[in-house]
């Protein structure tokens, strides 16, 4: 039991993808403006990595060590392209907002890190929790960092006012820079520091 | 190592992609007619918002039955009646060699290359008058495309709803294009001045209503030159000689009464 909690939670602050391993950066930066974009990542993520940890665990004995690569990308891209149809059958307009991003899943390195570094070596409940646990802790972040986008840069949250901006008539001047995708590196950045201060053992040895 | 022998090798990548592609297809098959009727759907709706027919919680199919679809050549501004209108890809004629054409460097203000011979267009009619006539119209942005429909009166002059329905701009900035305050604006404005010349223009910053011009004249998009100068230049681009101006000057005259 003690092992499944640390299989699950550990990548969520302890060993965060994003703000530890400085995986999954790209599309942080691209699908953080606002908070909906952000849910449909979410929960796309955490289709793609659980099942992709789950198959790539099952077969782990019989990949080839020399196509194991290969192997893994063929089995994340079908079912990357299986979200993405889903997506477009039952969420329409988020789709469209996401557009190349769920594609881009493919290419993102918590899940092919997740899958070569830990699928390939554990059973297939725990890979499933791992990946799991890795998306969450991947959502986390990508819901700060949306958060305070959303929030500063368009005065709303998923879409309803919160702090009217200026141009609906209200008294908030909106932050444009936040609405750019530079801005998520700084938010991120901001992260980092807050979670290594609170957890010493992060911060990396200097030599 | 037994793994690693060629035959296990070939075996396991032939199983894997063979699971793979019929998940993936099987997928791709079922799902495609819910998402054609997505696409239909979302498209039904963006006219009737454009049109402002749009009611929340009705049926788009039940609200869509009032609008008439015709396809214009859009080089002699007649209807073409041949062709049936429900079923024409505006896309994909674009792109075909028989059914587009290419647009010269000196013309393509709107920066898309080819487009369509003949373009749909929507009509509603009330009491047998010609009511809201909806033009799709498009053209490059900052980064992306960008897909309007713009609605006009039966005078095929005074805007009646603008919509840009399909975009990739900053969101927050450029992405503005489909704030509805933005194109509320719109709505009253008159395209084309009293010698029937196209006037309608986007400024950078705000009008000035007290001049006489305002009546062509909308606000930029704080903080997006470049894509108000995109929907300008997509404006100047599809309501000239070249776009929708034959058609456009056909309905004037035959005073709006039965396109």
């Amino acid at each position: 039991m003690a092992k499944i909690t640390k299989v699950l939670f550990d990548p969520i602050f302890k060993e965060n993808p994003i703000a530890l391993q400085i995986l999954g950066i790209c599309s942080a930066l691209a699908v953080t403006s606002k908070m909906d974009t952000v849910i449909a990542m979410t929960l796309a993520l955490i289709f793609v990595t659980s099942l992709s940890n789950l198959s790539v665990s099952l077969i782990r004995n019989y990949i080839p060590t020399n196509i194991r690569i290969i192997a893994q990308m063929t089995i994340i891209a079908s079912l990357v392209i299986i979200v993405d149809q889903l997506l477009k059958a039952y969420a329409f307009s988020i789709s469209k907002q996401l557009s190349v991003y769920v594609g881009l899943i493919i290419t993102n390195c918590i899940v092919m890190g997740r899958a070569e570094a830990y699928a390939m070596k554990n059973g297939p409940w725990m890979s499933f929790l791992d990946g799991l646990g890795n998306a969450l802790g991947y959502g986390l972040i990508l819901f700060i960092v949306g958060f305070f986008r959303e929030l500063f840069g368009s005065g709303k949250l998923l879409g309803f006012n919160i702090l009217t901006p200026i141009t609906e008539g209200g008294w908030y001047p909106t932050n444009g820079l936040l609405l750019l995708p530079p801005s998520a590196f700084f938010l991120i950045g901001f992260i980092i520091w807050a979670l290594r201060t609170w957890k010493k053992d992060q911060i990396e040895e200097e030599n | 190592m037994a793994n690693d022998t060629v035959k296990r090798t070939l075996t396991v990548a032939f199983l894997l992609c063979i699971v793979c592609s019929v998940l993936v297809s099987t997928a791709a098959v079922k799902l495609k007619p819910l998402q054609e009727k997505n696409k239909a759907l979302s498209t039904k709706r963006n006219i009737l918002q454009a049109a402002g027919l749009f009611e929340e919680g009705k049926d788009v199919d039940q609200l869509f039955s009032k609008i008439q679809m015709k396809v214009v050549d859009l080089a002699s501004g007649e209807f073409d009646e041949s062709v049936d209108a429900g079923k024409y890809d505006q896309k994909a004629a674009a792109k075909d060699p028989v059914m587009g054409l290419s647009i010269p460097d000196d013309q393509d203000i709107a920066k898309i290359g080819r487009r369509a011979k003949k373009v749909p267009v929507y009509l509603v009619h009330e009491g047998g008058n010609l009511e809201t006539i909806i033009l799709p119209i498009y053209g490059k942005g900052l980064w992306s495309t960008m897909y309007a429909f713009l609605a006009l009166e039966g005078d095929a002059n005074t805007v009646k709803g603008y919509t840009f329905y399909d975009h990739g701009e900053t969101p927050g900035l450029g992405g503005e294009v489909d704030n509805p305050l933005w194109k509320r604006q719109w709505v009253g404005k008159k395209l084309f001045d009293k010698d029937w010349k196209l006037a309608v223009q986007i400024l950078k910053g705000r009008v000035n209503p007290q001049k006489p011009e305002a009546i062509h004249q909308a606000d930029g998009l704080s903080g997006a030159t470049l894509t108000s100068v995109g929907v300008n230049n997509l404006m100047q681009y599809w309501l000239s000689e070249n776009g929708f101006g034959k058609f456009l000057v056909r309905i004037r005259n035959s005073g709006g009464g039965n396109g």
